[in-house]
């Protein structure tokens, strides 16, 4: 049944889907009264820190902690001697270590942890810890994990994942064939909100409560609960306030260490990390190269795909294969497709483990795609939008999975809603002033005044996406709430973690939606209820929106079968009408708060979506749940001989579904285009002989407010019939597409300066890969 | 208390005197960051001190002496401060720099003296200084000696400051002249020069100088292209043939001693400093060309 | 450990002992006097979500030696509306949607008081320059562009009640 069950096409009142009420925590934000889960303390609390390993591949000899044990207030030290449970841990393989035992594999694996009176205290502590290594020789080329020319660094060897797709003919040809291999550097989801936690041990020692800022706070507590040798039910989760996630706290970081020192000193422990540690103690996005080969007919239609991905995973599994999975899954983008030949590779290195990063492996095969979308139209002497709606898919289309697309799939719509968006008025260098001067901060370059407009060329270039929504390969998904109305007031509850997305706006809508009240409380976010799922893969609305909409809607039954009882009426013909319960049948109504007065209703709902597939040996399978579609427009000016570029303005047409809150799906847009311009032209961790040079933000660049122009958003509204709430998620689309729109720009702004040259394969784009 | 808060420079080189080892603070911007890190603490020692330069009356006031022909800036004036008037008239390129510093945060708390006394090749305000051959006045308690900046500034990070010295002003001559500084960063705000290049002239003495930052181990200035600018120039109407500009750019790119690291590499680092030059001289002979 | 000293810090004057020497005034703010609003995200001044007010000056307190800033007036986001009531910045934020995470949204609070406060009629690109030193990873900053439109047009009486 739809969430349009009122009998007047009336506008939502303010406060229910469709409008954008402000968040419920929004005022303790702008006050910085908000707690983060690194503005937590409690009386007694210790402070934790980490060592960590100095070389990306390393025999540990020994680990002298006799120094560090002299420093005054130190009170514990462990390592990983002192894990008494599983002594390692993993989203889909259980391959990390709490602690390096033997041998660490990246700069910056835990080797020990110690709990002081004062962070400063710790700091004096780690440096008096002498740690012993024998150097190993690091396998940093991805293509020796494949070629077995280097030994294993991992007894699970050095392959992550292998998987072919091989669709329709593998052998056909198209009468055009373009060709190019692509890199996308490791970019940082650079969350401000740095990693902390605080760990409360029970008296007896035989459990803990953690309160942390995660993803998911129920897979959390699976695998700490396993390091720690307790039952589930002995460790308790409750969230820390996030600051920003974006894929980097779906895996452990500082969770069992804080509960193993806070379980060792009896006492609270808080653990925080640094930028500098935060950058080595998360994981980053997949860096990758992707060789592609697109036929086409002269018409350019699309005849067949090949393509070879590798994706460097670091030192530890995490989420590679899952990555990989979309990568090689939607390699073929929102385009129609008979026949491909792909092979995916997800591999071990002695680099920066690498996992979850918002687009989760689709980034990268979208850069690729559209690089050769439009390597495709010059050769066919198409211009990009063309190429691009010749092919683009609708719902019916199939995936080179052999999946059926039966989710709307707008991908025409969106294209041609960017298109019909203005572009931007302003020329190169803005309007010129009053004074008849340029405002420097228009022009690329910036306040450094390194440009004449003259030296300054725009350009327009195009990027399109499709991403999968949830969990893929039959992964057993879904997510619980609980509603009670008690006295007109809605209270919820969910393990939903809010990152800044805004959940904890959008549940209290639906429940002023569904139940007709006004006044909605939510209760404290903990492992108290089952589990939401994680705060991932554009998931939240679709399947926590659900599980808060189903729960809703039992707790309305109950509340109708109530009315229905006490009045004499037919329980089916009850409808919420703004603020009141309204009969269909005779027109009667009277307010819910006055109808719900004295009762007392109480139900949990868990909402799963229907079951994927894993694929077969061919990559065969019906393994996604939903799709959801972009497209980008980016404006650039570039000044092609120094190679700077300023990004103008993006313009996007974006497959919603059904916009719930439109302020919400604004910031969702603009932060996910302002991620997608960062790997453009600015974002990489570098490493160099496997060890991070940037891991600050003086040398790792995020945009700021003169780098981010102005977002022009359209939003495509074609309920889904399968999603709850006739939604889609919205968080990962824009951060997809952007990337190789602003780079096709660039790539339009030379052609036109005459710089015909550079094919700029390459993310993030240099000013070195444009002018040398 | 360890952190000791000096009036008056009188005040100041007495304290420093008396703690040779203490930690020199200005804005904080470069010394915090370190102590944050801890890479540099100001040392756990019962005697260590930190002595704070930013109340220090002389080092916050400023003089135009216009017989003399310069300004005396105070080395505690801020970067916001230097981007003000009287700057932008009697200093221009200094005050382009200025506002390509950071951010207002740390233009707010940022000195010229700390930049000086930091000596990155890339500090924002340094190749100004040189292009206009600034004297970097040096005090101690036992009196004040004034040095030329190309000769205060020694290499990376490293200054003639001698111990018991703090810098207390400099003293930056007002050119007759067209000047300005540019500087390339990977992004639009708050970075680091990757390049960057001050020119400056001035008519009276026909002199042209061209200073160029992060292409060296610190600043340096370049006399060939300079030489070539002085005989190719015509000082009356400032015009330049194309061709110069273009030799200009050539010369300044010989005069790069640049090396790559994380943040660019040599090849482009000299590229750009070569072009940022050429933009610079043109700009400045443009409007010659206009007139 | 052992410094001892007084900050005046929105109006109050606030004993700190046993600082180290060189403690920065974010730590001490946050560690020592348990005033969490202000955020460090980045230990180098580079992200501005410790943004504070000194004498009148936004600065970063991270690069703040906090034994260094006795005997000055320190705002913080605790103080920046003394009456309680948030203010007319701190309600733009919330009702253009300008508040995704938070975290950097106390050190942006401070940069726009401070903004708004020194200039008029800021253009699109002056509010950008003037806030180029705070980072925002959510929002791509499009709303809060908006809401500093909104506080300058209501300040001028021309905005929407």
């Amino acid at each position: 049944m739809s969430i349009l069950d009122r009998p007047t096409e009336a506008p939502p009142r303010h406060g229910a889907l469709g409008t954008s009420p402000t968040r419920p925590d929004g005022v303790a934000k702008v006050r910085g009264e908000f707690a983060f889960s690194s503005d937590l303390s409690a009386d007694g609390c210790r402070f934790g820190a980490t060592l960590r390993s100095i070389h990306p591949h390393a025999r540990i000899l020994s680990i002298d902690l006799s120094a560090a044990w002299k420093v005054d207030g130190v009170e514990a030290i462990i390592t990983a001697d002192d894990v008494p449970g599983a002594p390692t841990y993993g989203l889909i393989a259980q391959d990390q270590p709490v602690f390096a035992g033997d041998v660490v594999r990246y700069v910056g694996e835990p080797i020990a942890a110690v709990a002081a009176d004062h962070p400063e205290t710790c700091r004096r502590a780690l440096e008096a810890i002498v740690v012993r290594y024998e150097v190993l020789e690091p396998l940093l080329d991805p293509e020796q994990a494949i070629d077995g020319a280097h030994p294993p660094i991992h007894p699970d060897g050095n392959v992550i994942r292998h998987q072919r797709i091989v669709a329709g003919d593998p052998d056909a040809t198209g009468e055009v064939v373009v060709e190019d291999t692509y890199e996308i550097g490791m970019q940082d989801q650079a969350f401000l909100g740095l990693e902390a936690a605080m760990a409360l041990p029970d008296p007896g020692g035989r459990g803990v409560e953690l309160h942390v800022a995660t993803q998911w706070l129920h897979e959390d507590r699976k695998q700490i609960a396993a390091c720690l040798g307790l039952p589930e039910e002995s460790v308790r989760l409750v969230l820390g306030g996030v600051g920003g996630a974006f894929g980097a706290r779906e895996d452990i970081s500082l969770q069992v260490h804080t509960c193993l020192l806070a379980l060792r000193l009896g006492r609270p422990v808080r653990m925080a990390y640094s930028r500098a540690e935060s950058f080595l103690g998360h994981v980053h996005r997949h860096p990758a190269t992707i060789w592609m080969r697109h036929h086409a007919t002269t018409a350019g239609e699309l005849v067949k795909i090949e393509s070879r991905m590798l994706f460097d995973g670091g030192a530890y599994a995490s989420t590679s294969a899952a990555v990989l999975l979309n990568a090689i899954t939607l390699a073929q983008g929102p385009y129609r497709c008979e026949n491909a030949v792909i092979d995916g590779w997800a591999v071990r290195t002695n680099h920066l483990p690498c996992g979850a990063m918002r687009g989760f492996g689709v980034v990268q095969a979208c850069f690729a795609h559209e690089s050769q979308m439009d390597l495709l139209a010059e050769a066919c002497g198409l211009d990009p939008v063309e190429v691009r709606l010749r092919n683009a898919m609708t719902t019916g289309d199939r995936l080179i999975t052999g999946q059926v697309v039966r989710n709307v799939a707008p991908v025409a719509e969106c294209i041609r809603a960017a298109e019909a968006l203005p572009l931007p008025d302003e020329p190169v260098g803005g309007h010129p002033l009053p004074d008849g001067g340029v405002d420097v901060m228009k022009l690329p370059g910036g306040a450094g005044r390194t440009a004449e407009t003259t030296d300054v060329v725009r350009g327009i270039g195009w990027g399109v996406s499709i991403k999968n929504l949830m969990y893929s390969e039959a992964f057993d998904d879904y997510a619980t709430a609980r509603c009670r109305l008690v006295d007109g007031v809605a209270t919820l509850k969910f393990a939903t973690v809010e990152v800044g997305q805004g959940f904890v706006t959008l549940a209290a809508q639906i429940a002023r939606s569904v139940l007709g009240v006004d006044e909605v409380e939510l209760d404290r976010v903990d492992t108290d209820i089952g589990s939401a799922g994680s705060t991932s893969a554009s998931r939240q609305t679709w399947m926590s929106g659900g599980a808060v909409d189903a729960a809703c809607r039992a707790v309305r039954r109950r509340l109708f079968e109530h009315v229905a009882t006490r009045h004499g009426l037919d329980a089916s013909a009850l409808l919420i009408d703004g603020t009141d319960v309204v009969d269909a049948a005779s027109g009667w109504r009277a307010p819910v708060a006055e109808l719900s007065a004295g009762l007392e209703l109480d139900e949990t709902a868990v909402y799963r979506h229907p079951p994927t597939e894993a694929l077969d040996e061919n990559g065969q399978g019906d393994c996604h749940v939903a799709f959801a579609f972009v497209a980008h427009r980016a404006v650039v000016d570039v000044d092609p001989e120094l190679g700077l570029v300023k990004v103008v303005q993006v313009a996007t047409g974006q497959d919603v579904g059904r916009v719930l809150n439109p302020l919400s799906v604004t910031g969702q847009i603009e932060g996910g285009i302002a991620q997608g311009l960062g790997l453009a032209v600015m974002e990489e961790i570098v490493q160099i002989d496997g060890v991070i040079r940037n891991g600050n933000f003086t040398d790792y660049l995020l945009p700021t407010f003169l780098d981010m122009p102005p977002v022009v958003a359209a939003l495509v509204e074609q309920p889904d019939p399968f999603a709850p709430l006739g939604a889609k998620g919205v968080g990962e689309p824009p951060t997809i597409s952007s990337t190789p729109a602003i780079v096709a720009a660039i790539r339009d702004a030379l052609r036109q300066a005459g710089h015909g040259g550079p094919r700029l394969t390459r993310v993030p784009v240099r000013p070195s890969d444009i002018c040398c | 208390m360890p952190v000791l808060l000096p009036t008056t420079l009188a005040e100041a080189t007495a304290m420093l005197a008396r703690h040779p080892a203490a930690t020199l603070l200005a804005g904080g911007t470069d010394a915090m960051v370190e102590i944050n890190d801890g890479r540099r603490r100001p040392g756990t020692a019962p005697d260590a001190v930190v002595i704070a330069l930013d109340r220090v009356a002389e080092l916050r006031s400023w003089q135009h002496d216009a017989e003399a022909a310069t300004v005396s800036i105070g080395a505690s004036l801020t970067y916001t401060e230097l981007m003000a008037e009287p700057f932008v008239s009697l200093a221009p390129a200094l005050a382009e720099a200025s506002r390509t510093v950071g951010s207002p945060q740390i233009r707010n708390a940022g000195t010229l003296g700390g930049n000086l006394g930091t000596c990155s090749p890339a500090g924002d305000g340094l190749p100004v200084l040189s292009a206009l051959d600034a004297m970097v006045v040096l005090h101690s308690a036992d009196g004040r000696r004034a040095l030329p900046v190309g000769e205060f500034m020694v290499g990376v990070k490293r200054t003639a400051l001698r111990p018991g010295e703090l810098i207390a002003r400099i003293v930056v001559p007002t050119l007759d002249g067209w000047q300005g500084y540019a500087k390339v960063g990977v992004r639009n705000a708050m970075v680091i020069a990757v390049a960057s290049v001050c020119v400056a002239f001035d008519v009276p003495t026909r002199s042209a100088r061209i200073a160029l930052g992060s292409v060296g181990p610190t600043v340096l200035r370049c006399p060939e292209a300079e030489a070539h600018l002085d005989a190719a120039l015509d000082w009356t109407t400032m015009a330049l043939d194309d061709d110069d500009v273009e030799r200009v750019g050539r010369l300044v790119a010989e005069a790069s001693r640049a090396i790559t690291d994380h943040r660019s590499t040599a090849a482009y680092r000299t590229h750009a400093v070569s072009v940022l030059a050429r933009r610079l001289v043109r700009r400045a002979t443009e409007r010659a060309r206009a007139a | 450990m052992s410094e001892h000293f007084v900050l005046r810090i929105n109006g109050a004057d606030h004993e700190v002992r046993d600082s180290w020497l060189g403690e920065s005034l974010l730590d001490v703010l946050r560690d020592r006097l348990g005033l969490t609003g202000s955020k460090g995200a980045c230990e180098q001044g580079e992200c501005g979500s410790c943004s504070v007010l000194v004498d009148q000056r936004l600065v970063c307190a991270c690069l703040v030696m906090a034994g260094a800033a006795v005997d000055r007036e320190i705002v913080t986001i605790e103080g920046i509306s003394p009456d309680g009531a948030p203010s007319d910045v701190q309600r733009a934020f919330v009702e253009c949607g300008a508040v995704q995470c938070g975290f950097c949204t106390p050190g942006l609070i401070m940069a726009v008081h401070d903004l708004v406060d020194r200039i008029d009629d800021p253009s699109d690109t002056e509010i950008r320059e003037e806030l180029a030193g705070n980072l925002c990873r959510c929002t791509g900053y499009g709303r809060i562009v908006e809401a500093v439109r909104a506080v300058v047009l209501d300040r001028r009486g021309e905005g929407p009640r």
